[in-house]
This record gives C-alpha cells, structure tokens and sequence, in this order.
C-alpha cells in the first residue's frame, strides 16, 4: 500500500489500525495498548498443498503436511471469532486454497461472520461452477497469481504446463461474473522486462488491481536469490515505469507495488508494525504475525487449536516479542523512524544477520547494509542460478541450512 | 490534469450518476463504532459526510440531485456542496471506488 491513500479529508484508507476496539481490552502500558487494537486483516493459509512450484514461495520452506491442517470446523470457528475480534478482511490463501475441498464451508463462515473474503489462487485447479458457488456463498474478491505474460515463461517459473491459458480463462470468469479481480506479478529477474506488458494484461482483462510485487528474500526466496534477484538499474526503470503508469491508469486500474528492498535506503515497516495490524494463521493453526515469522527460531507460536485468536493476539509470547518499540537495540532505538518503519523486517534481520533484534539490514543505518547490497548486485550481475523448486522432496533437503551471516561493517 | 479525458477514467460532473461497484461493502464496524468501506486489499473509513454522500449513489441519482439532498439535510448553500461532492467522488473515482 504505498500510494498516497488520503482521500479528499473525507476517507481514510488504513492499513493498520489505531481504533481501540472494543471487547479488545488493553492497559496503560505500551504493548498492552497496542494489543488493544485488533487487528484488520487475516492471512489464513488454509493448506501448503499447491499444484505450482514457484521458485520464490512465501511458504516457509519446511512445508506443512496435509496430515496436520486444521479441520473444516476449526477454520471455520477462526473465520467467527476474527469477525467477533473486530477483524475486517480475511485473505483465503495458501498453497492453493482451492486444494481444500471443504473451501465452501470455510467461505460461507467468513462471509457470516462480516469479513471481507479475499481467494488468493493460482487458479490453475479452478471450475467455473465451483467459483460460481464460492460467490453465492459470499466470496468477495479474487486474486490470480500470473507468474509470466510468456507462456513458455510462466511454465517454467511455476513448473506447470500451460498455467498461463488456464489462469487467463478464470481471470474472464471473474470479470463475467462481477467480481472484483487482481493480478498478482511476482517480479525478478527472468520478468522485470515485462512489466509494461502485465499492466496492459490486467486493464485488457479488466482487473481492478494489480499487485506488482517484486520478490521479498526470505523463505524460498532466499534460497533461489541468486536465481532470481534483477539488477539495480532494472529495478530502478520498472519502479520508474510503475510510477508512470499509475497516473495515466488512475481510475482504470489501481497499482501496489512492493518494491526489493534489497536497493532500498529505508527499510518498509513490516506487515505495518509487528503485532500491530495483521494475523497470519498456518495450515496447522500457528498464529504467526507474519507469515515468515517461523524462520525466527527462538519464537513460540501459539495454535488456534488450544487458545482463542484473541488470547493469542493479545498474549502470545510471539507477537509480544517484537511488539512497539521496546526491543530494539542500536541504530533503531534513538531513531527518529522508529515508529515509522519498526526496524523493518525481523525475518530479514534473522536472514541476514542471525538476530532479529538487529535493524533490518536493507535500513542505509544498518552496519550490514553495504554488505548485502554488494552481495545482490554481485548475484544479479552473473548469470542467474538453476531454481530450487518449491516442493516438499526439495524442502526435505533444504531443511533450514540456510547458509552464514554477512559480517557487519566495521 | 483533472480534466483531461482519458480511456476509461470517469470524470465526475454534475450531471454524472455515480454508482458504488457492487463488490464495496460500506458497513458499520460496531467494534470500533464507525463505519469502513471494504474493497479489494483494502479498508477506507470514510468520515460521516462522505458517508452521506456514499449511501446516495445509487446510479439513479446525479451529483445535483445528491447535493441537492445534502444541502438541505446540512442547511449548506448548495454551490458549496456541489463542489465538494464532485471533489470528493472525483477522489473516490480516480482509485476505483466510483463508477458513473
């Protein structure tokens, strides 16, 4: 959510909240207030099972199996007690959701407990008569993953053989159908070039939205950085581009872009504030603050299936831990933007530097900084590396060997 | 640039009748006792005025008649309110949330 979001002075668009909630009970202290604030979004990640094998997954790389997901009646008890918490939208998504055969029910229930439902699909798997009955049930809004405007591009990033037609046919459903759609572009290096072409996909296909979203190193992504992170000067032409085309589409079609931090000088503020706005549920019931949170080793998550998600948003060792400001160390502590960005990203500080109390190291104030961009355009320079492909034989020999820290600046 | 016509983008005059894309969802959040309209990926709070003038876009109505309603349920001269109703639904219609 980066552009200018101010409406005339008449409507607010919030990413996160700052609305005491009520029935959401806090005291004076700092953590505890911000816990009074309930959060807005959901991620429910319904299952890790997915037909595609993007090389860049926001799955954690030690995937969940399908022994362990959380029953129909679970979810659907997490889809009622976030409307009663005073949650606003809820993003149904995965792996691919549409692999849960019990998604109608899970739909229904959010959609009776007041949220907003947003289907995060690859779509490849989708019937139009079984999106036809998600939208009587109350789906709200449906977003489709392209991973390339080339065919033979697309089959390649996701390992899936004429993904991209199949994709296109259920984007036209949606549109025939009324519903809102967004396209979401997972942008790196073997892509970057098309991103003019994706906006002309999306106005064509008569997308409300489309999500620029270039890959964010973590999980899968960190693995295959060398495979896929762009150079400096294609990611500085595409934002360039993007910025561009969004005044020329204003009222056609709305633009988010997230932007690699990795050639950033100010880290984003993470998921808006650790523990500030968002939940993020695993197939297995984890409630996460982020959904990357797992590669944080010394967090315990709690699980919907022994605690109520408000007991957790309020009380978890998890979201406490990296909760306002009180945990930071040096150059984050005296910072004038420590309330602006939160340090960034606590996943990366814990990629890059082994400790998620470090700033984030895409911060220009991080002694990591220089290092990890030196890095990135050294990758990005050479040819790219084969992909590890996201699936469960390669996670199984990955496990979380995750290669040595940077060595800070002196 | 506000009025340059460009494919596709609506600009909003007094005789436009703007419609609420039907996939919005403007409720009443009683947790927090105010009001959000949900769209795609996002949460707008739109204040009491703007609610006002959400709840008569109906596509039957014209921005003069809405303003017309506005200015005598606000005791405000109406060339006032017309100019804000067009500022704020030109707002609305530029990030997608108004059709005409």
């Amino acid at each position: 959510m980066t552009e200018d979001l101010k409406i005339d002075g008449h409507v607010d668009a919030i990413a996160v909240d700052d609305e005491p909630t009520t029935g959401v009970i806090g005291s004076a202290d700092e953590s505890a207030m911000l816990c009074a604030v309930a959060p807005v979004g959901l991620l429910a990640e319904l299952t890790h099972r997915c037909p595609l094998q993007c090389p860049y997954c926001s799955n954690p790389v030690e995937l969940e199996s399908v022994k362990n997901e959380l029953s129909t009646e679970e979810w659907c008890s997490v889809m009622r007690q976030a409307g009663e918490m005073g949650i606003l939208q809820v993003h149904l998504s995965g792996g691919e959701p549409t692999a849960r055969k019990d998604l109608e029910e899970i739909i229904k229930a959010a959609a009776d407990a007041g949220l907003y439902t947003n289907l995060i699909t690859a779509a490849v798997n989708l019937k139009r008569e079984r999106l036809e009955k998600l939208q009587e049930l109350g789906l709200d809004h449906v977003q489709i993953s392209v991973q390339d405007v080339d065919p033979a591009g697309a089959d390649r990033i996701g390992a899936f053989k004429n993904a991209l037609e199949k994709k296109l046919e259920v984007a036209h459903w949606v549109t025939e159908l009324g519903m809102p759609l967004t396209i979401n572009a997972p942008i790196h290096r073997h892509n970057i070039h098309n991103v003019p072409r994706y906006l002309d996909l999306a106005v064509e296909l008569g997308a409300q939205r489309i999500e620029i979203a270039h890959a964010q190193y973590y999980g899968w992504a960190y693995l295959n950085r060398a495979a896929l992170i762009p150079t400096y000067e294609e990611t500085v032409s595409s934002i360039e581009y993007v910025e561009a085309a969004r005044e020329r589409l204003k009222g056609v079609l709305t633009i988010d872009m997230v932007v690699p931090d990795y050639y950033a000088k100010r880290p984003k503020p993470c998921m808006g504030g650790w523990g500030k706005g968002f939940m993020n549920i695993t197939p297995a019931g984890k409630v996460l603050p982020c959904h990357a949170a797992e590669s944080i080793p010394e967090l315990h998550f709690d699980t919907v299936r022994d605690k109520k998600l408000l007991d957790i948003w309020m009380d978890s060792e998890a979201f406490n831990a990296f909760r306002g400001t009180d945990w930071m160390k040096e150059p984050c502590k005296s910072c004038a933007f420590r309330e602006v960005d939160y340090g960034g990203c606590r996943c990366q500080a814990m990629a890059i530097t082994k400790d998620p109390r470090n700033t984030d190291p895409a911060c220009s104030l991080s002694p990591y900084h220089s290092e990890m961009v030196k890095l990135a355009k050294a990758e990005a320079a050479k040819p790219a590396t084969e992909f590890v492909y996201r699936n469960t034989r390669n996670a199984a020999q990955v496990g979380k060997a995750h290669g040595e820290p940077l060595v800070p600046a002196e | 640039m506000a009025d340059v016509k460009q494919p596709g983008r609506l600009v909003v005059d007094r005789a436009t009748k703007p419609v609420m894309p039907r996939y919005l969802k403007l409720r009443h959040d009683p947790g927090r006792d105010r009001w959000v309209l949900l769209a795609p990926e996002r949460i707008l709070t739109p204040d009491n005025i703007a609610v006002s003038v959400l709840k008569l876009c109906n596509g039957e109505s014209t921005v003069d008649d809405i303003a017309a309603k506005l200015a005598e349920e606000y005791s405000a001269p109406v060339d006032v309110i017309t100019a804000d109703v067009v500022e704020l639904l030109q707002d609305m219609a530029d990030k997608g949330y108004i059709k005409g």
